[in-house]
């Protein structure tokens, strides 16, 4: 648009607006940069400089690893400390791209004597990132629309709670680079569409293998790319440009994206990513049939053209089928299939649907996460489609797909979140052009329209980010758009304010929603007070100081990075969910009762015991409240032994006060959550053992603890460390004392072969010798 | 099939004559290409899959050689003009080489 409009001015003019305008795009981009990062800091000013929740504590810990003994070390380390007794090989199973991305940098800036620490390099990954997000969003965008789109895309994406839900600092996953890998390879493949250019496509497929590299919904691009030549090849829309950048894109993509040990040969033996091997194939086959059409009359054709696509047709066909029936291509696995069935990782694999971001978004956090983006999308898609190309068809696709997935899984929001922006960018972009326009021309009446369409759009797309600007904008734009029509003042005006109260939204949602580290807790009294509630910390320091280096401590899952991370001590099962049974396992060891529970410990060689317990403070992520989970993923693997309907009442209900089921209140996991807590009064109003979370008086008050021991409680008693018992360290209270008889003879007729006098006299002081014993 | 027969001798007449010679260049690699990958693919079939990452990256570079190799005959051809607007032959020649350097790369690296 601006080549457009500076086509008629001399040159000297047309090299000064092309300065202004690409300096106010770098400024924005720039601003765009700042703000997008200064927002994901409220983790850090709150808090502190520290990695968040769950999945970040192992990202961490691994690139530590990596970070100290080296690349080659890291792609082949078996970690010992995860997964015990089985280990897991921690090089094998890990998207390695983060790893490398972080320890790259901490590489670069030590050799230029920047001693940065690790974590504070992993912390502020996904904040920087964002930045680059958002430049490859204006690219994309740019490439898609205008360079006025661009801005309004990039600055949305900026500070979008949608995005920012996964790119806060310290929350060092792989969605924080991934995001920006996925635009940026959208952006070359665009990019490869338009000029046709082998390059281009070269450039995708290599950004591709970074995104490879990063997260595994790599799978989108590698389904999305080919679904958009499969439609264009249906509009007809085929060309040799789309054939040139497929088919390099493809065949380089493919080996560069078995490169990474986690993927291996997936890419040509499993179902997700067969429609791009099909997609290739059909390329093949089209080209050769345009090839045969340009040197051949229109009769000869059709004959060739109609024998050829029923022998490919039935060939590839054939092939796909067979080799899936050989077992050469693995079927859709089931993470695939609950897409498609959003009720099918509920019913068989349970330890998916356990998860809260596995499930199904609700209405109301697209508005939460997208705010009024939510509503000028479809605006922005409909112009899609109003003004089609080749390009266009492709966004098209990438909303109406990722609609549908987001709308599957929570999680997924964040592959909607980049391409809501973008159309909402073009929409705004459109109507702030149309309603701006005329009153530009009316106001400098020898310049193009549009030279003064793009500067004035980028005023107000600065001023719809940076909440300060907007009164100073919005009073020039105001006194502007008197000389025009009043509907175009109260127009723009809205715009503003709409794009203001995003903003506010924006920041409102970061502070109070996607802040919070959830490894230290915070709260408020009631003048407003903040108190920290670092019990977390508390605990795995316990453990890493108390407790002996090869010592091992079952939790439920989704405590065992982070104890990894923090205590350093070898756990059973940890967030890497790969095996199954041994999570079922642990859960049945939560779930029976104690004696049952200590043959599987035992079994288990566990030494620690530790549970998550929110009672005291109202804490309910605790894991009472996840116990239902746990009760299935056990009795999807031990149908005989846990079954969820003792869990609850007989009214099906699931309550732990005096009318929960007997098998709930005798259960391991209730004994260790409420050891103790009947003596609790937690304030004077409260009876005794009033649990704050489930809002009851617990049920099963006074018991003792047979084979364990308490050993720690934190502050707020939000963890609970229990130590497992040696066999010779409890009195077997089940043994009757008939049996305990039997054991004596044995030990009387030993001493009676020295001392036969007096043996069976002595009997009580044996007993009471064993007694002493217990004490010590 | 009669008809099939006649079209593809046509075919055959209109190549030898109208092609430039740097396409029939092009086509003679192009064939060469295609014949060193189904003699990987054929020995494979007999002798078997064993360094699996191996026979890939052989084959994966046939394959890739190929489709490089086709999108230069597309990009050089001056019949496609038009449609590659911002590609001289010289560009095509240099992303051909460079696509080439990133192949080879990975497959060195993949080859084991």
């Amino acid at each position: 648009m601006v080549i457009a409009g500076t086509k008629k001015s001399p040159i000297s003019k047309l090299n000064s607006k092309t300065g202004i305008s690409s300096l106010i795009i770098f400024v924005i981009l720039l601003l765009a940069w700042i703000a997008g990062f200064s927002s994901r800091l409220f983790a850090v000013i709150r808090f502190e400089s520290i990695i968040h929740e769950f999945d970040p504590w192992f990202n961490y810990r691994a690139t530590a690893y990596m970070v100290k003994n080296g690349f080659y070390n890291f792609l082949n380390w078996f970690d010992e400390r995860a997964w015990y007794p089985l280990g897991r090989i921690v090089g094998g199973t890990v998207y390695p791209g983060l790893m490398l991305t972080s320890g790259s940098i901490h590489y670069v800036l030590h050799l230029l004597h920047i001693n940065v620490h690790i974590r504070d390099i992993c912390v502020f990954l996904a904040p920087v990132f964002s930045g680059l997000t958002a430049i490859s969003t204006y690219f994309l965008t740019k490439e898609l629309w205008s360079a006025g789109a661009g801005l309004f895309a990039a600055c949305f994406i900026a500070i979008v709670p949608g995005y920012i839900s996964r790119s806060v600092a310290g929350s060092y996953d792989n969605e924080g680079i991934a995001i920006f890998a996925l635009q940026f390879t959208y952006y070359l493949w665009i990019k490869s569409v338009k000029t046709g250019s082998i390059f281009w496509a070269v450039a995708a497929a290599l950004s591709y293998f970074y995104m490879v590299s990063a997260w595994g919904g790599y799978v989108f691009i590698i389904n999305l790319i080919p679904l958009h030549v499969f439609v264009l090849l249906l509009m007809g829309r085929y060309s040799n440009k789309l054939f040139v950048s497929y088919t390099t894109f493809y065949i380089l993509g493919l080996i560069l994206s078995m490169q990474i040990p986690f993927v291996g040969f997936q890419p040509i033996r499993t179902s997700e990513h067969m429609a791009a091997g099909g997609v290739f194939a059909l390329m093949f086959a089209v080209c050769f049939l345009k090839h045969l059409q340009s040197v051949t009359s229109k009769s000869e054709f059709k004959s060739l053209v109609i024998f050829g696509t029923l022998i490919a047709a039935s060939v590839v066909f054939l092939a796909v089928v067979l080799l899936t029936y050989a077992g050469y291509i693995a079927p859709w696995s089931g993470r695939f299939y609950s897409l498609w069935d959003t009720g099918y990782a509920k019913i068989h694999i349970p330890i998916i649907a356990s998860v809260s971001e596995h499930q199904p978004t609700t209405w109301f956090s697209f508005f939460f996460d997208l705010h009024i983006l939510v509503s000028t999308f479809p605006a922005g898609l409909w112009y899609c489609i109003k003004n089609i190309n080749d390009e266009r068809v492709f966004v098209v696709l990438y909303a109406l797909s990722a609609v549908y997935f987001a709308g599957v899984m929570v999680r997924l929001m964040l592959t909607l979140t980049p391409v809501v922006c973008i159309l909402s960018g073009i929409a705004f972009s459109n109507l702030i052009e149309f309603y701006l326009r005329e009153d530009d021309n009316g106001r400098v009446e020898e310049s193009e329209e549009e030279e003064h369409g793009t500067p004035s759009k980028r005023l107000y797309d600065k001023a719809g980010r940076v909440p300060k600007m907007k009164h100073e904008q919005q009073k020039e734009s105001e006194s502007s758009n008197a000389i025009g029509a009043n509907l175009r003042s109260i127009v723009s005006v809205v715009v503003l304010l709409l794009l203001m109260l995003f903003a506010v939204h924006c920041t409102w949602v970061t502070s109070n929603a996607y802040s919070s580290p959830s490894v230290v807790l915070a709260s408020y009294g009631a003048d407003g007070s903040r108190q920290i509630l670092d019990d977390f910390r508390e605990g795995y320091y316990w453990l890493s100081q108390n407790t002996d280096d090869s010592a091992r401590v079952m939790s439920w899952w989704d405590y065992g990075y982070q104890i990894a991370g923090m205590a350093n001590r070898t756990t059973l099962v940890d967030n890497n969910t790969w095996n199954n049974s041994h999570i079922a396992l642990v859960g049945k060891a939560m779930s029976s009762n104690e004696t049952a529970a200590y043959e599987i410990m035992t079994m288990l060689d566990v030494d620690y015991v530790l549970v998550i317990f929110g009672g005291v403070i109202g804490y309910s992520g605790d894991d009472i409240n996840k116990f239902l989970w746990m009760v299935r993923i056990a009795e999807g693997e031990h149908p005989k032994d846990i079954k969820e309907s003792d869990y609850f009442t007989e009214q099906g209900e699931f309550r732990v006060d005096a009318e929960g089921s007997p098998t709930l209140l005798n259960c391991l996991m209730y004994k260790l959550s409420y050891y103790r807590f009947g003596e609790l009064k937690l304030d004077y109003r409260s009876p005794a053992g009033f649990d704050r979370t489930r809002n009851a008086v617990i049920g099963n008050k006074d018991f003792q603890l047979t084979y364990l021991e308490e050993a720690y409680t934190t502050e707020h008693w939000l963890v609970r460390i229990y130590r497992v018992k040696k066999k010779d360290e409890f009195n077997r209270p089940r043994i009757p004392v008939a049996g305990r008889v039997v054991k004596s003879p044995n030990f009387v007729s030993k001493k009676s072969t020295k001392r036969k006098k007096g043996t069976i006299k002595n009997k009580p002081v044996v007993v009471k010798g064993k007694r002493t014993s217990v004490n010590q | 099939m009669a008809k099939i027969g006649t079209v593809i001798s046509k075919f055959y007449n209109e190549y030898i004559s109208k092609t430039p010679k740097k396409l029939k260049v092009i086509d003679a690699y192009l064939l060469y290409i295609l014949l060193s990958g189904i003699v990987q693919f054929v020995y494979c079939l007999l002798v078997g899959t064993f360094p699996f990452n191996s026979f890939l990256s052989g084959f994966i570079c046939c394959v890739s050689s190929f489709v490089l190799a086709v999108c230069l005959r597309l990009q050089v051809n001056p019949e496609n003009k038009v449609h590659f607007a911002g590609i001289t032959p010289e560009r095509a020649y240099a992303d051909f080489v460079f696509a080439h350097l990133v192949l080879h790369l990975v497959v060195m690296n993949f080859i084991g």
